[in-house]
């Protein structure tokens, strides 16, 4: 079936697939965003495919490389049983790719956490709001750069000095 | 106690106010339902069958903070859950206790990041920390019994600060 | 660093309508100023921890709704990245709380797949029993809390009385009731005491009464079925399209399992069903569970015959810490435990994905590792996350006293969905 599928998209979109790595049985096509929506569909529609399940949506940060973010999308297709990973390369995330909500209305729900952690705008997505964190948030903190925000451990050694200055609620 | 040894039995009890209210106070506690995270399920099996919390008059969980006086504490709070956490805990009537059940709760626990608040005291001031991630129901028990000794203990003089 | 927290004051009846769509996106469309939007959670007794929903009512019927979530996040996944591979792992039993070893085997997996190594059989046929077990023991939760929500509250006693058994199990084999980290890469923390097999045969010989019990109070109850019956519902090309996983797709018709599918841990070898019903409503979601807990009973039946004594960890001392025994002897293991506790195994540079079928669905483990003992990054395709996004479908038009039948329905978790 990987191969089916390889080359069945290949036929279909001879530009589009800059590359196709397999690891440990899983097969990526690395493919461009502004290809994205086009591909999905046709992964959707093409009846010997029907990836009509997206599984998941996940993003990644590569820092320090070029382009430093990617984005995976986990397709399953119910029907053959099958399951591919589209790898998208995002250079500048204020720029994403197009969202898939048009193909499948969950994807809303799966770039909004995106957005919110690791701070990729989807095109085309106009709920994109804090969803974790709160409203007044600054940052996106699954990026590389993000601190993860540890606080000294108060132990018997130091404790008459985080003591004094830890922020002790009142009534 | 005095007074019934040189009056014979009246039908009458004399006692302590002090001794009385804390004793009215501490057998008829009502706990908050307010579970966060993994704690909350352990709390939840404190109420149930197993181990059965009604032993200690703390059977009756009520949902909303107005009808409460014991906050449990039940798991991590996040950023954006403390300002949740105060007004929830200034809308209970007092006098009101709160116990910080489970390592998240007292200081954090295993989450040192961004997202957790490193001890619910900076939000709301505790009584009674619970250890254990998460406590098992014997140890939420011994945190209520000790919270109840405690409250045996208080003194009329200092009602009027609670 | 100390990030101050802010004082939100966030009064859903102050704003105006362009005000919500910013804060809940173009998702919350209001109908009609006339409507009323009613701010449910996060401190309420029926959300199942701290959800918020923000409901616009005509009446009592619900005319759109929009998920607000974040209270529990927990930053699991960036925290992740500063541990090892293998003290990462107390990091996932917090997600999932209801099945804890469920989110270790995801992780656990998922280290696996990319280290290239698999566990021994003795391992997997114990990683099946203890995963059925936790199966059991969320669905238990599950339907102890959804029976308290629609007012049935003797269920909620006999199931958390069932649930102490399960938890005296994983105390026993892991020390702990809840957080067991049990799972490790390459195999087990250490081989289940005696007493494990009498305890499961025990549990077996019991446990079927037990649901029959359940099914007496519930199955004909006609409160239950006026309740459950026909709300919510939802048709399996809808299901597919938002992203249920679990019992929430199988109750829509969708034969659709990961165990069957994508077998992992041999699941392929056994001899199981899957249960599937055709109404996609809240009590076709039920049922779906209830019978789910029959099967998992055969699954450990058939395990806990093929339990034959063996090792339960792989063969490679750079993964595998050495036994404590041979610490004693060999200088050799020493440095191979001081290396693995300090430093612990790298990982090659690759991505991979790793799903399995939890109680709540599709759990799945996305993991980059970039040869150092750290992962690079860690992402959890949690099913109560993606199963929530459909619940404003689901509750359309419905009541809003269903609105918590339908939320018990899909059983969701915020520690999973916050992460």
């Amino acid at each position: 079936m990987n191969d089916a599928v390889a080359k069945k998209l290949q036929a279909a979109f001879p530009e589009a697939i800059a590359e196709v790595i397999d690891f440990r049985g899983e097969r990526t096509f690395v493919i461009d965003a502004g290809n994205l929506l086009p591909i999905c569909q046709f992964l959707r529609d093409d009846p010997e495919l029907r990836y009509n399940f997206v599984s998941d949506i996940c993003a990644d940060d590569m820092l320090p490389a070029y382009p430093r973010f990617a984005l995976n999308y986990h397709l399953r297709s119910i029907p053959h049983n099958h399951v591919i990973r589209l790898r998208v390369p995002v250079a500048d995330p204020e720029q994403g790719p197009p969202t898939l909500a048009s193909l499948w209305p969950v994807a809303t729900w799966l770039e909004m956490e995106v957005w919110d952690l690791m701070g990729i705008r989807f095109a085309g997505n106009n709920s994109l709001r804090r969803l974790f964190l709160p409203g007044d948030w600054v940052g996106h903190p699954l990026r590389k750069d993000y601190p993860l925000g540890y606080e000294e451990v108060q132990f018997s050694f130091n404790w008459e000095a985080i003591d004094a200055r830890k922020p002790y609620a009142k009534d | 106690m005095g007074i019934e040894q040189k009056l014979g039995s009246m039908g009458v009890v004399t006692y302590r106010l002090e001794d009385l209210v804390n004793w009215g106070r501490t057998n008829a506690m009502w706990p908050m339902l307010f579970g966060l995270a993994c704690c909350a399920i352990e709390m939840m099996s404190t109420q149930a069958s197993h181990y059965d919390a009604s032993r200690f008059g703390m059977e009756l969980m009520r949902p909303s903070p107005r009808q409460s006086d014991l906050m449990i504490v039940a798991g991590r709070v996040s950023r954006k859950m403390g300002p949740v956490l105060r007004r929830l805990y200034d809308q209970m009537p007092d006098p009101k206790w709160v116990i910080a059940m489970g390592d998240c709760a007292s200081c954090g626990g295993i989450f040192n990041n961004y997202a957790i608040v490193q001890g619910v005291d900076e939000i709301v001031p505790v009584d009674v920390y619970v250890a254990g991630c998460p406590p098992r129901p014997e140890a939420l028990i011994d945190g209520i019994m000790t919270l109840q000794e405690k409250i045996r203990g208080e003194k009329l003089t200092t009602w009027a600060e609670k | 660093m100390t990030i101050p927290i802010t004082a939100e004051d966030d009064t859903v009846q102050e704003l105006t309508v362009e005000e919500l769509r910013a804060k809940y996106g173009s998702g919350m469309t209001i109908e009609s100023e006339e409507n009323m939007l009613l701010s449910m959670g996060p401190q309420h007794p029926s959300t199942h921890g701290v959800l918020r929903l923000l409901v616009e009512l005509d009446g009592e019927t619900v005319v759109n709704l929009a998920n607000d979530i974040g209270f529990l996040h927990t930053g699991v996944e960036k925290n992740m990245e500063a541990k090892t591979y293998t003290k990462a792992l107390v990091m996932t039993d917090r997600l999932d709380y209801l099945a804890p070893m469920s989110n270790n085997m995801g992780y656990v997996l998922a280290v696996e797949k990319l280290l290239g190594v698999e566990a021994p059989p003795r391992a997997q046929v114990i990683r099946i029993i203890l995963l059925e077990m936790a199966r059991i023991g969320s669905h238990l939760v599950w339907l102890g809390t959804h029976a308290l929500d629609l007012a049935a509250m003797s269920v909620f006693l006999y199931c958390f009385r069932e649930r102490e058994y399960i938890l005296d199990v994983f105390e026993m084999v892991a020390g702990q009731r809840m957080m067991v980290s049990y799972f490790r890469p390459g195999g087990l923390w250490r081989d289940v005491p005696e007493d494990f097999v009498p305890a499961i045969r025990q549990f077996l010989d019991f446990f079927p009464a037990k649901i029959a019990d359940y099914e007496a109070l519930l199955k004909n109850n006609p409160i239950w079925l006026q309740r459950t019956k026909d709300i919510g519902a939802i048709s399996g090309e809808d299901a597919i399209s938002w992203g249920l996983t679990g019992a929430s797709l199988r109750g829509s018709g969708v034969d659709w399992d990961i165990r069957k599918s994508h077998p992992y841990m041999g699941y392929e070898t056994y001899d199981f069903e899957v249960p599937l019903e055709t109404d996609g409503d809240v009590y076709a979601r039920y049922h779906c569970r209830m019978r789910e807990m029959w099967q998992s009973l055969r699954i450990i039946e058939q395990a806990l015959a093929r339990l034959k004594p063996g090792p339960i960890n792989i063969d490679d001392r750079k993964i595998v810490p050495p036994p404590r025994a041979e610490l004693g002897r060999s200088m050799e293991a020493v440095i191979h435990h001081f290396k693995l506790w300090t430093e612990g195994f790298s990982a090659p540079t690759g991505y991979v994905y790793q799903s399995i079928e939890s109680p709540r669905g599709e759990f799945g483990c996305y993991l980059r590792g970039n040869g150092t003992p750290k992962p690079a990054r860690v992402h959890f395709r949690t099913p109560s996350y993606v199963n929530l996004a459909s619940l404003p479908v689901l509750a359309k038009g419905t009541f809003i006293a269903d609105l918590v039948a339908i939320i018990g329905s899909i059983d969701i978790v915020l520690g999973e969905i916050d992460r």
